[in-house]
């Protein structure tokens, strides 16, 4: 997920700055485009495939079909609907289980008291699979949206609470010490220090956060529901038209990688002094 | 005037690192404290600091106790220790937060000047050199004109003529105020460089061994036979603080002596 492709960005800090000037260009452009010759030249070819009539692509439904999908969904209006309703769901997880998320790993990361009383507790109950969770849910807040969001925010806690705590745990303590000899208060300390030493691991469990929400609200939506696009991928299943299922998939995909893509631009003001981030992206 | 009396610290887990440390050391004298490793000497600084309580004894600036960082007190460390997502100028500035915008914006600039980073100051910090680096940690402790400003091995990560160049760098600065400086070193040359009168101490416990005055007028020219003297003096007075059985040092190197094997 977001971790997994930064690191290679990580070990590379301080690109050389020769190569700074007319080549990047080109290779800023070049480089993605690179990575999606081979998922294109995959679709062309099963298109290909297809178009000779090789293959019926019944099962397996060509590029064009898939789009044609999509295409459809979106002038009855069905696409909105669908997204809408998924967008909502993991809006909502997601703020409900950063708010709480954040809190908890602020205060079990600052006071060592309440780590050693809450901590456990909470990793206990981390190590439940989070979709054990959902006959209880829905034995609880129904089957309607409440369930669904709380299955998402849920999802979304763990990470970003073990984020927040662990940022906060390894905040180097040589800085924190600066902060001392200028005789900094308890607020002024979290808001001039903590804060920011913490920012780029928040956003790094931010990112990690969001994807397990996507990944749960088709839990979610897989389990019962009447619109979203998890709906749209059961829908796909029972009624037998694999071209829905791979549009469905396909506008997931869309959706995450554009929200992820959201935090890190949002982020990324604050993130300039950073040595790694942004800077070694391109390279 | 800072006062020293009888300062001790052990740690919890029964490390006696500091046995009734006195000395006084007057506003604007340059102190060098010198001592194998283990002798506390960081310790001290720190006690001085007002980072870590002395287990026992009393630091006393100025007639008040010293038990907290002190508005009086800066300190460089070892390391700058620049916070990182702040710009050099902010960085400066860090210890003016209680000034007002156009008032800090002044003296950061003065500063900047005074350390010759001017054309740095909307740089990060990992932009910096370590020298560089350095000399922002040493205007950024400044700008607030301490009293008293302690150096812990503040220029020991760095290669040999970047240092030179900071020593004096730091010598010029001290002129403007005349602060208090505490150095801890381990670089015999760089006490007798910079201090007024050299402390050694002595290990296990850290304690105050000996103590020499270096009467040189500034600027010190590190090559002069008395600079040599005084670099000796020190340098015996540490080996016997550690023990080490040098009675005469200059019989060691005598004629066919360093070719006995």
């Amino acid at each position: 997920m977001a971790m997994i492709s930064d690191a290679p960005a990580l070990q590379q800090p301080s690109e050389p700055a020769e190569s700074a000037a007319a080549p990047s260009r080109m290779a800023r452009y070049a480089r993605p485009i690179l990575g999606l010759l081979l998922p294109l030249a995959l679709a062309l070819g099963w298109e290909l495939v297809v178009w000779l009539g090789w293959s019926n692509g019944r099962l397996v439904p060509p590029p064009s079909r898939v789009f044609a999908t999509i295409a459809e969904l979106a002038r009855s209006g069905e696409l909105v609907r669908h997204v809408i309703a998924t967008l909502w769901r993991v809006g909502l997880g997601f703020a409900f289980g950063v708010i709480a998320g954040t809190m908890l790993g602020a205060v079990s990361g600052y006071w060592s008291l309440a780590r050693r009383l809450l901590d456990p507790t909470v990793q206990a109950l981390r190590a439940i699979p989070s979709l054990a969770w959902v006959p209880l849910f829905i034995l609880w807040l129904g089957i309607f949206e409440t369930s669904k969001v709380a299955l998402i925010a849920v999802g979304v806690f763990f990470p970003v609470y073990l984020g927040v705590m662990g940022a906060i745990l390894s905040v180097d303590r040589k800085i924190v010490e600066v902060g001392r000899t200028f005789r900094l208060s308890g607020p002024a300390m979290i808001r001039r220090i903590l804060l920011p030493a913490v920012l780029p691991a928040y956003v790094v469990s931010l990112r990690v956060g969001l994807g397990l929400g996507w990944m749960f609200v088709v839990a979610a939506e897989l389990i019962g529901a009447s619109e979203g696009l998890g709906y749209l991928l059961l829908d796909g299943q029972q009624l037998g038209k694999p071209a829905q299922i791979l549009a469905a998939i396909v506008i997931f995909a869309i959706l995450g990688k554009l929200t992820d893509w959201l935090i890190e631009v949002a982020a990324a003001p604050f993130l300039r002094w950073q040595d790694a981030f942004g800077r070694a992206k391109g390279a | 005037m800072l006062a020293l009396d009888r300062v001790s610290k052990t740690y919890p887990n029964g490390v006696q690192a500091l046995s009734r440390f006195s000395a006084e050391i007057r506003l604007g004298e340059i102190i060098a404290i010198i001592g194998g490793s283990g002798c506390g000497k960081s310790t001290l600084l720190r006690a001085i600091a007002g980072l870590d309580r002395a287990s026992a004894g009393t630091v006393t600036l100025d007639n008040e106790a010293i038990v907290s960082p002190h508005a009086k007190i800066g300190i460089i460390f070892q390391e700058p220790r620049l916070l990182p997502w702040l710009s050099v100028a902010d960085n400066i500035g860090f210890g003016l937060a209680d000034l007002p915008a156009a008032e800090r914006r002044e003296k950061v600039a003065r500063a900047l000047e005074r350390v010759g980073l001017a054309e740095k100051a909307q740089a990060w910090p990992r932009e910096l050199s370590g020298g560089q680096a350095q000399r922002v940690a040493i205007a950024r402790a400044l700008v607030p004109q301490p009293e008293v400003l302690l150096l812990d091995e503040p220029f020991s990560a760095l290669d040999a003529f970047t240092r030179r160049d900071l020593q004096d760098h730091l010598l010029d600065l001290w002129a403007d105020t005349r602060p208090t400086l505490i150095l801890v070193t381990h670089d015999v040359d760089e006490a007798v460089v910079l201090a007024d009168r050299v402390l050694v101490m002595r290990p296990r416990p850290g304690r105050l061994f000996d103590q020499i005055e270096i009467n040189l007028g500034r600027p010190r020219d590190r090559n002069s036979p008395l600079f040599e003297n005084f670099k000796r003096s020190v340098l015996t007075s540490l080996d016997r603080s550690l023990d080490r059985n040098v009675p005469d040092r200059d019989a060691t190197q005598g004629p066919g002596q360093a070719m006995w094997w």
